[in-house]
């Protein structure tokens, strides 16, 4: 039973340093904010997910396995929402290969007075719906 | 050591170097934050490969702490560069730190 239980989590933590691998490799290789983020975030959900899995079965006991499951659970909540900061931010501010975009809903189609809305710069044109800065 | 821990380690200690070549060459400050971030994983991701490995849970409060502060980290720095003055005086925003636009760069950096 000891056996099964090893097998299945070295399988486990395999698969989740095989993705923190990728991760680095699409860091280095991919072209811009955006594919990299896609990259890079792999291992925050999956990979962590699957370490979690494997050292919970390797440590055996409720309070590691509860403790372990925070982390994932940690990392289920925070990931999209520092992805979705990073990515709006990156698009707003030209870290975003355009010509390599085949679907640009954001850009043009009249959505300029929105580009900054929700993180403005200091300097940014108000906003036509707002009366003076906030 | 066995071959398992080996193989283990490589793949997590390549990720974490990969990253680190990123996070070094740039070339903006948004690749450096994605950088980081994933480096956090791989680096948890690590120390809880060393307690699965050893069957040590010592090191597992210290995972909670990194899951916690790699999320405040990158969330900062992302709001910090979106309130970055949009106009300057050379006009292309790069006294201020803003990059060059990704697709005008010339080396794919």
């Amino acid at each position: 039973m000891t056996a099964v239980a090893d097998v299945i989590a070295a399988v486990c933590l395999l698969a989740g340093a095989a993705l923190c691998l990728t991760a680095g490799l699409g860091l280095v290789r991919f072209p811009d904010v955006l594919s990299r983020m896609h990259a890079g975030t792999k291992p925050q959900v999956l990979g962590v997910l699957l370490v979690m899995v494997g050292a919970a079965i390797r440590l055996e006991g409720w309070a590691n396995a509860w403790m372990l499951l925070l982390v994932a659970a940690f990392q289920l909540l925070t990931a999209p929402v520092s992805a979705h900061l990073i990515s709006r931010v990156a698009y707003r501010r030209r870290h975003v290969r355009r010509d390599l975009l085949l679907v640009d809903e954001y850009g043009g189609g009249g959505h300029e007075d929105l580009r900054h809305h929700g993180d403005e710069p200091g300097d940014a044109p108000p906003r036509p719906d707002s009366a003076g800065p906030r | 050591m066995t071959a398992l821990d080996v193989a283990l380690y490589l793949l997590i200690g390549g990720g974490a170097l990969l990253a680190l070549v990123r996070l070094a060459r740039g070339p903006s400050l948004l690749d450096r934050v994605v950088a980081t971030d994933t480096l956090l994983v791989i680096i948890s991701a690590g120390l809880a490969v060393h307690a699965a490995l050893q069957r040590d849970p010592t090191l597992v409060p210290v995972l909670v702490v990194v899951a916690l502060l790699a999320f405040v980290g990158s969330v900062s720095v992302a709001r910090y560069v979106g309130g970055m003055l949009l106009r300057s005086a050379t006009g292309d925003g790069r006294d201020l730190g803003l990059p060059v636009a990704a697709e005008q760069r010339e080396d794919g950096s």
